[in-house]
């Protein structure tokens, strides 16, 4: 590879970090806070694709791509809520709800968003920050959304939030232990509802940023399960948020790589190339895992990492 | 994961056979009547004995015909380009048309035939999904002889498989020729890019078709090549085509089902772009040159005529431009003058026969594909199993 | 009098299921009619496609086969507190192993042998597949949830690779596979059906892993380790052997799959065999509560619904979407309808009831 080569395959795995990565920043960023709560919502993928939907649709009629990610927003709390409504009950389990729940998000939007494969809809702007280094490729590559800074902002601020303030920890605490929970006048499904709801309405910015931003289009194809690898991250983000902004930055710049290795004229195996977001972490997660501490980080109640 | 769309394309194409019948199509090639243009490909009708044919004009049962997709009808691309063609065969009296989409091309495409015979009594079946040949629609053929099945590739064969069986195929390599001369010359740099879905036979065909129409033009300039692995991955295909731009490809063309993310990312980067199987104009108000555009309506409304007069389909129908079965998007804002003057002289020549694979033609490595002053024509049974990219392309097979 | 407790138990499994389908049956009418729809000709038209007839009854069947398997995939680890979804990865690499194994014996073994190492092979292959998440937990405390997902990308990956390099069958320029096992080879279906063995494989599975779970002293420490890890512990089981034990007898249930697809359906290695078995083979499990005797049954209901989706979408000219719809709005009510177990004093056991 050429030094030229090579710069230009950073460049890319940079702009894709920043290109690829929002959508499974903020369904992991949804998630990390609904897990936090002691409850797993895996029907995330199903609020990212209806999210993605429903931005495009709203965005198409009223001309504004902002009311689009309200849209998603409120689609996304809508989901999350009525999976949080669910799971209130006594003997539903959350992960199986969840992944019906995905299979209901999916067709609802598949259902609705026929007429919209086809149409343009405004799309949300970009933020020009690299214009000032005079390099174009590099300006091209910190061409932003607004979006993915408010992501990152979103990540720092639940990382305060959970650290710092009694809504943080009254969500800590009734994920990590119920009964104790309850015992300090917590209402733990209400606290639960809200943090699932509030976890669906991040999903749903998520896949807004999928139709109105990058690729920037509605249809059936466009997560291919991106929602449930963000789920899945947050267990290897071990339910922090700043660890989910830096694995949603990897995966980002590894699925750059595949594309960008080709661009430079390295084509053989570029399955492997394509699939490298998934070797890496797996190699990342059994290089820095342990028998003992399986799931030492994980919030006490979840289901999933008994 | 979500439902995987699976990969089209059936198995080796019959040579001997399918090649007679080109042979027939060739010699008919010029300025032809929709009729004569299905006839003429019609060599195998004989084999179609008349009391197998369902009859519709003035028959009293209606004749049921089943179309299968592989996708979504609405997709803007391979499955809309069909389903908006099919909409002909609807029209003709004593027809009614049941359709089934996204379906894959496993058991379930067996079975969504077998139902539509057992239970909607179809006896004209088209399965448009490449995937859907072997074994699924040759087993169906066989198991049910009075039904007749139809599938868009020229992997048909009188000797290999059963006669109530046929393919019909509009060439779209030879539209991706035209759209190679249009981009050879609309581009400044001479570095043009190519995002491709899976390197099948099929695709590679269009890419060096692409590879010869661009060098026709504009003989130094090279084609960087990228497969994302699949029909539709949106996200791969916007950011191969952020690659190809950051590369420095200042014109990009593509073979993916739905170009619609290709053609509006490039058009963001300030990118040239060539569309593929339904117009992507209005998506590249700038830097749109041409697009290769499939005309299956052209063949869906001969056959809605065959059936109207209770008459049966051919076995093989297939053609380019010259016999109205592809076209090429009405060129826009990025194709420079010279560009629309030699893709029009391209069509033409196409129009007359003459043949894009003239010698000599090397592949990247630096086999010789077509020696020197001979040439293969544009239907020849060579081009259908191509394993190799023609000299110019930057990329590998594998 | 314990007769008739039974009885009573047993009817809450089927009463409280079939109001949930009324429920669902409610919703959707209602979305139906907002749409101009008439629900009793669709409902009309989804029995007829999914059991009305005996081609319909075939064609269920044909597409619940797998999915018994897969779902197994996701059953067993479940019973001891593992919850795998990446048996779609297990699926792909047994058919892979399947048609590979088959290579260097064609022309020269007798089918029967070939298909008997094709299984072996294909089973192993899901086995380990699946086998390597456990280890991983077991070893590195990686957590099988989302090491399995990865697995499933990395497989379909690996599938590609092989069959459009190193394992293409030169003759298969337009659909990269690996060699063909031929029609000779292949495995026929059940006679008088068009159902292949890959059923009947499935009802055994199910019912050996209901044997071993709920019948021997293997699964009655399987169902500690799943509901209390630490009790598991203390009692000196070895939990991390019983985790390990359980994924490699998932992996095979998917990898046994995947060869039945190849050696009934499609003859060779190729994409077609990512088809999304192993993922809809999770809800399977789910709905069926990992109750290994209940995946068939429900598994019969995806298998017709998908079935009679095709002769609901011809006939009334709806998207496929519609019962995607549906079949979303089925699962969130029989799911939810978990909840109404133990609250109708008619199905409780009087013995019990008599109890302070």
């Amino acid at each position: 590879m050429t030094d030229a080569g090579l710069f230009a395959v950073l460049v890319a795995m940079v702009a894709g970090a920043i290109r690829v990565s929002t959508p499974f920043l903020f369904v992991s960023l949804g998630e990390c806070l609904t897990e936090k709560s002691g409850r797993v919502n895996l029907g995330l993928e199903g609020t990212l694709v209806l999210g993605a939907m429903v931005a495009f649709a709203v965005s198409y009629h009223s001309g504004n791509p902002w009311l689009g990610v309200a849209a998603a927003a409120a689609a996304g709390f809508a989901l999350g809520a009525l999976h949080g409504a669910i799971c209130r009950l006594p003997r539903v389990n959350d992960v199986a709800i969840g992944i019906a729940m995905m299979s209901f998000g999916t067709g609802l939007a598949v259902f609705l968003g026929k007429p919209y494969i086809q149409p343009t809809a405004p799309r949300l702007p970009s933020l020009p920050l690299g214009d000032w280094l005079g390099i174009p490729s590099l300006a091209l590559a910190l061409d932003v959304s607004p979006l993915f800074l408010l992501g990152i902002a979103l990540a720092f601020l639940l990382d305060w939030a959970f650290r710092n303030t009694r809504a943080g920890l009254v969500v800590r605490v009734t994920g990590d232990d119920a009964a104790a929970a309850r015992a300090l006048g917590i209402a733990v499904d209400r606290v639960r509802l809200v943090a699932t709801a509030l976890g669906g309405a991040s999903a749903g910015i998520g896949g807004a940023f999928l139709s109105l931003f990058y690729p920037g289009s509605w249809n059936e194809g466009l997560s291919s399960g991106q929602g449930l690898m963000a789920v899945a991250l947050v267990i290897f983000a071990r339910w922090q948020p700043r660890r989910c902004l830096a694995a949603s930055l990897l995966f980002g710049a590894a699925g750059a790589l595949g594309p960008a290795l080709q661009s430079i004229g390295i084509t053989a195996g570029y399955y492997f190339f394509n699939a490298a977001p998934y070797i890496l972490t797996l190699l990342v997660m059994a290089g820095t895992g342990s028998a003992s501490r399986a799931a030492r980080h994980a919030p006490g109640e979840l289901s999933i990492t008994r | 994961m979500p439902k995987r769309k699976n990969d089209s394309q059936g198995e080796e194409p019959a040579r001997a056979a399918v090649s007679g019948q080109r042979g027939v199509t060739n010699m008919t090639a010029a300025g032809i009547s929709r009729r004569s243009l299905v006839l003429g490909a019609t060599t195998g009708a004989a084999a179609l004995a008349s009391a197998g044919w369902p009859g519709t004009a003035g028959a009293a049962d209606k004749l049921v015909v089943g179309v299968i997709y592989v996708g979504t009808r609405g997709d803007f691309g391979w499955n809309q380009s069909h389903a908006t063609a099919v909409e002909a065969l609807k029209t003709v009296p004593g027809v009614s048309v049941v359709e089934e989409e996204n379906v894959p091309e496993t058991l379930a495409v067996a079975n969504t035939m077998k139902s539509m015979i057992e239970l909607d009594g179809a006896k004209l079946i088209f399965g448009t999904s490449f995937g859907y040949f072997n074994p699924f629609m040759v087993d169906i053929a066989r198991q049910y002889p009075d039904v007749q099945l139809r599938h868009p590739t020229t992997l048909w064969s009188a000797d290999k498989h059963p006669a109530n069986l046929g393919g019909y195929f509009a060439y779209m390599d030879q539209a991706h020729y035209v759209n190679g001369v249009a981009a050879g010359l609309s581009s400044k740099t001479g570095k043009i890019g190519y995002v491709a879905a899976k390197p099948i036979s099929l695709v590679l065909r269009t890419i060096n078709s692409f590879m010869l129409g661009v060098r026709k033009g504009n003989p130094g300039a090279t084609v960087k090549l990228i497969f994302t692995g699949d029909w539709s991955l949106p996200v791969r295909e916007a950011e191969a085509a952020n690659a190809l731009a950051s590369a420095g490809c200042d014109v990009v063309a593509c073979h993916v089902d739905s170009p619609k993310v290709i053609v509006e990312t490039l058009e963001r980067r300030g990118v040239k772009s060539c569309g593929h199987n339904t117009s992507q104009a209005a998506l590249a108000p700038k830097g749109f040159i041409t697009g290769a555009e499939t005309k299956y309506e052209t063949i869906y409304k001969g056959f809605a005529e065959l059936l109207a007069r209770g008459e049966p389909l051919p076995n093989v129908a297939i053609g380019g431009y010259d016999k109205d079965m592809v076209t090429s998007t009405p060129f826009g804002a990025g194709a420079s003058e010279e560009a629309r003057r030699a893709a029009t002289e391209a069509i033409a020549a196409l129009r007359a026969g003459q043949p894009m694979f003239a010698g000599p033609i090397r592949d990247n490595k630096g086999n010789v594909i077509v020696a020197p002053g001979s040439a293969l024509g544009n239907y020849a049974p060579e081009l259908e199993t191509a394993n190799y990219l023609v000299e110019g392309i930057e990329g590998s097979v594998t | 009098m314990r007769g008739a407790d039974e009885l009573r138990r047993a009817a809450e499994f089927v009463v409280v299921p079939a109001l949930a389908l009324a429920i669902s049956a409610a919703i959707f009418s209602a979305i139906l009619l907002a749409m101009g729809q008439s629900p009793a000709a669709f409902f009309q038209l989804l029995w007829r496609g999914a059991f009305g007839t005996a081609f319909s009854w075939q064609n269920t069947l044909q597409r619940a086969a797998p999915l018994i398997l897969t779902a197994l995939c996701v059953a067993l680890p479940a019973r001891a507190g593992l919850m795998i979804i990446g048996g779609e990865g297990a699926f792909v690499m047994g058919g892979l192993a399947a048609a590979t194994a088959a290579l260097p014996l064609l022309g020269w073994a007798p089918a029967p042998l070939v298909l008997l190492l094709m299984a072996i092979a294909g089973t192993a292959a899901g086995a380990l597949w699946i086998g390597l998440v456990g280890v991983l937990r077991h070893r590195r405390g990686v957590n099988e949830t989302i090491a399995s997902l990865l697995l499933a990308y990395i497989a379909v990956a690996v599938l590609s690779f092989l069959v459009e390099g190193p394992l293409r069958d030169p003759a298969s320029p337009n659909k990269p596979s690996t060699h063909p096992i031929g029609a000779e080879t292949m495995l026929g279906p059940i006679p008088g059906t068009s159902v292949h063995w890959g059923l009947v494989a499935g009802l055994i599975a199910c019912l050996a892993a209901h044997v071993l779970i709920s019948r021997t002293t293997t699964g009655f420490a399987i169902r500690i380790a799943g509901g209390n890890p630490h009790a598991a512990l203390g009692q000196g089981l070895p939990v991390g052997r019983l985790l390990v034990l359980c994924c490699l007898l998932a992996g095979a249930a998917a990898g046994l799959a995947g060869f039945f697809d190849v050696a009934t359906v499609h003859g060779a290695a190729n994409v077609s065999l990512v088809a999304g078995y192993g993922f809809t083979g999770i809800l399977v499990s789910f709905l069926a509560r990992h109750n290994a005797l209940a995946i068939p049954p429900v598994a019969i209901l995806f298998g017709g619904l998908s079935a009679a989706g095709g002769l609901i979408q011809r006939r009334l000219g709806l998207p496929d979407a519609t019962v995607a719809l549906l079949e979303g709005v089925i699962f969130v009510t029989l799911l939810t309808s978990e909840t109404l177990y133990g609250r109708f004093a008619i199905f409780q056991p009087r013995g019990a009831r008599q109890r302070p």
